[in-house]
């Protein structure tokens, strides 16, 4: 998987590609197979963003758009138990809306989970974000959760902790995350409105009561939202998830993005309500549907004017590790953590990985200034699918593809914002004939694909579809690639020899990702 | 009486064990149980049964009628 980064991978390049073929010795920080959906990371750079803010999300995956490419995050389900009850949600399996496993899979102990985590930190030097999120709510769970934080701050103390909450105890621990010096909290907001909260949550268990209908909905909304500025209020960066349930909280989410906003949420993340019968969900049974592709990053884009929107969360499951998206948990079960003896946590190596991406990362941002002085201003904006292993390069072969990533590009740059699974649409048959059709559905809005390798046939039928296939940035940057693309096409558009047209909309894969590495 | 986890419907989440009053419950295989001696059904501590209240899985936690009625 390293080779396929290729000669033309300049040296910082090789370089990083070497010391993780050294530490790793199996495939390394691709970003393949991750989840298929379209939603949010913070687009900004230094630029627009406090320096103490920048200094706290730049390394992190889930916050950072670039980051992603580079740093990785994972999490342990330490806190099965749950305080209230979602329609979207079925515990017993992974949740396909939030990262979160279900209750079925390996539950860890704080102790095992500490010595987990330091033996993936050790193994990947990407590991610098340690996140408990589930199978329940992390605050549901608070000595587990808390405990966990507590040992692995004593031996890896450069690794972020975050947690994850559904809000609805947050007010009562919001000193503890701080003296526990976590750094992100994020919080699942669906509404701010009772009438709307009530189609979503059947129950809440609060202060030794089973609380349903609008009154649970009541309670939990102002807790969340009290949580939310007690943690502003304490200097804690804050997430904000919302599932977007399409005739529920669709247009209502731009009312939570104003109400989150105003509390001082550093990011909002939408997510689309992943939905199907065969969950068990409330949502799946009912015949409940996500929204398309186009439906939500118009309200993704909506909501952009307001605050930094976070487009490249994939919804990832909870007990992921790797790279956002790279699967590695069957490298760590528990068991194999137990044979392990006694971790030795490598500080060293890790440094010398971080150091080596940041001349990486700083070597992208002149290619893509570059790229960009050459074009002239415009409205006409198109989208690209890319086909990436990781590291910000275009070095995957179409076929090998799990997922594409899509760029948004104009005169004004280019912009992640989002992914398209697609190797579940595989499953019917390994021939790519069948392949094929669905592929084309999942990138369907995009203008170009862009892919190291492509053979003939796919070439011929994405062709036919009106997408155009690109082979000649083969282990270039992307959003330098993508600018230049865009330079050309513009040039076509400008001298009358095409004629730009907007594209038809786009699936978004349905099912959680439970397949391991 | 005292309450009862149906061991086939228990996810096995752990909710109901910290919530316990009496601190009757708990885990044994994978699953969570309640030992009838301990639970008083929550009587003398709270309105509702906690476990009832908090288990994510409907009819799960359950009087168990081959114990007499708790008397407080
Ligand atoms: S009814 Fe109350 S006392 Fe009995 S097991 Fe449940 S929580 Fe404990
Ligand atoms: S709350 Fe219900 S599902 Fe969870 S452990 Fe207790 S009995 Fe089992």
């Amino acid at each position: 998987m390293r080779a396929t980064l290729g000669n033309q991978a300049d040296a910082s390049g090789h370089a990083l590609g070497q010391l993780l073929d050294k530490i790793a010795g199996h495939k390394g920080c691709g970003t393949s197979g991750g989840e298929g959906k379209a939603s949010c990371g913070s687009s900004a750079g230094p630029a627009d963003m406090a320096p103490e803010v920048w200094e706290k999300v730049k390394n992190h995956p889930c916050y950072s758009e670039e980051a992603h490419h580079h740093y990785a995050r994972m999490h342990v389900a330490v806190a099965p138990a749950c305080n209230i009850q979602c329609n979207y949600c079925n515990r017993k399996y992974d949740c396909a809306n939030e990262s979160r496993p279900g209750v079925v899979s390996e539950k860890l102990t704080p102790e095992q989970a500490a010595k987990k985590v330091l033996a993936v930190a050790s193994a990947i030097p990407q590991m610098t974000v340690l996140g408990i999120a589930g199978p329940g709510d992390a605050l549901a769970n608070p000595v587990k959760t808390f405990r966990t934080f507590e040992l692995i701050a004593k031996t890896a103390p450069d690794i972020k902790l975050c947690l994850s909450t559904n809000g609805l105890a947050l007010p009562d621990y919001v000193d503890t995350i701080k003296a526990f010096n976590v750094d992100h909290v994020t919080i699942t907001i669906n509404m701010v409105d009772p009438e709307v909260g009530q189609h979503i949550y059947p129950w809440i268990f609060y202060r030794n009561k089973r609380y349903t209908g609008i009154d649970a909905a009541r309670i939990l909304s102002e807790r969340q939202l009290l949580g939310l500025e007690m943690l502003t209020a304490a200097g804690v960066l804050t997430k904000v998830n919302s599932v977007m349930i399409p005739g529920i909280n669709d247009r209502h989410l731009v009312d939570v993005n104003r109400a989150v906003k105003s509390r001082g949420a550093f990011l909002h993340n939408i997510m689309p309500l992943i939905s199907a019968a065969e969950h068990g969900t409330v949502f799946g049974l009912n015949g409940q549907r996500g929204p398309t592709a186009q439906e939500l990053k118009q309200l993704q884009d909506e909501c952009e004017g307001e605050m930094n929107m976070m487009r490249h969360c994939r919804q990832c499951r909870a007990d992921a590790v790797g790279l956002l998206g790279e699967d590695r948990s069957a490298e760590f079960t528990s068991d194999k953590i137990d044979a392990m003896g006694e971790v030795v946590y490598d500080l060293d190596t890790r440094k010398q990985y971080q150091e080596l991406v940041e001349v990486e990362r700083q070597d992208k941002v002149a290619a893509r200034e570059s790229a960009l002085q050459e074009i002239d201003a415009t409205d006409i904006r198109i989208l690209v699918a890319v086909a990436t292993t990781g590291q910000g390069r275009i070095n995957e072969h179409f076929g090998h593809a799990h997922e594409f990533q899509i760029y948004e590009v104009g005169s004004g740059g280019a912009k992640f914002v989002g992914h398209r699974r697609v190797d579940l649409y595989c499953q019917g048959g390994y021939g790519e004939e069948d392949t094929l059709p669905s592929v084309v559905r999942a990138i369907n809005d995009c203008h170009a694909v862009f892919v190291a390798r492509i053979g003939g046939c796919p070439r011929d039928e994405l062709q036919a579809a009106g997408i155009d296939p690109v082979d000649r940035f083969a282990h270039e940057f992307i959003e330098e690639s993508a600018i230049r693309y865009f330079g050309e096409y513009f040039a076509k558009v400008c001298a009358g020899d095409i004629e730009h047209r907007p594209r038809g909309d786009a699936d978004i894969r349905q099912g959680a990702f439970t397949a391991a590495a | 009486m005292a309450y009862k986890i149906i061991a086939s419907q228990c996810t096995g989440c752990s909710a109901c064990e910290p919530e316990c009053p009496n601190v009757a419950i708990r885990e044994k295989n994978g699953v969570f149980i309640i030992d009838p001696k301990k639970c008083t059904e929550c009587i003398g501590h709270f309105d509702d049964a906690q476990c009832v209240a908090v288990c994510p899985v409907d009819n799960t936690c359950v009087i168990d009628t081959g114990y007499p009625r708790y008397q407080a």
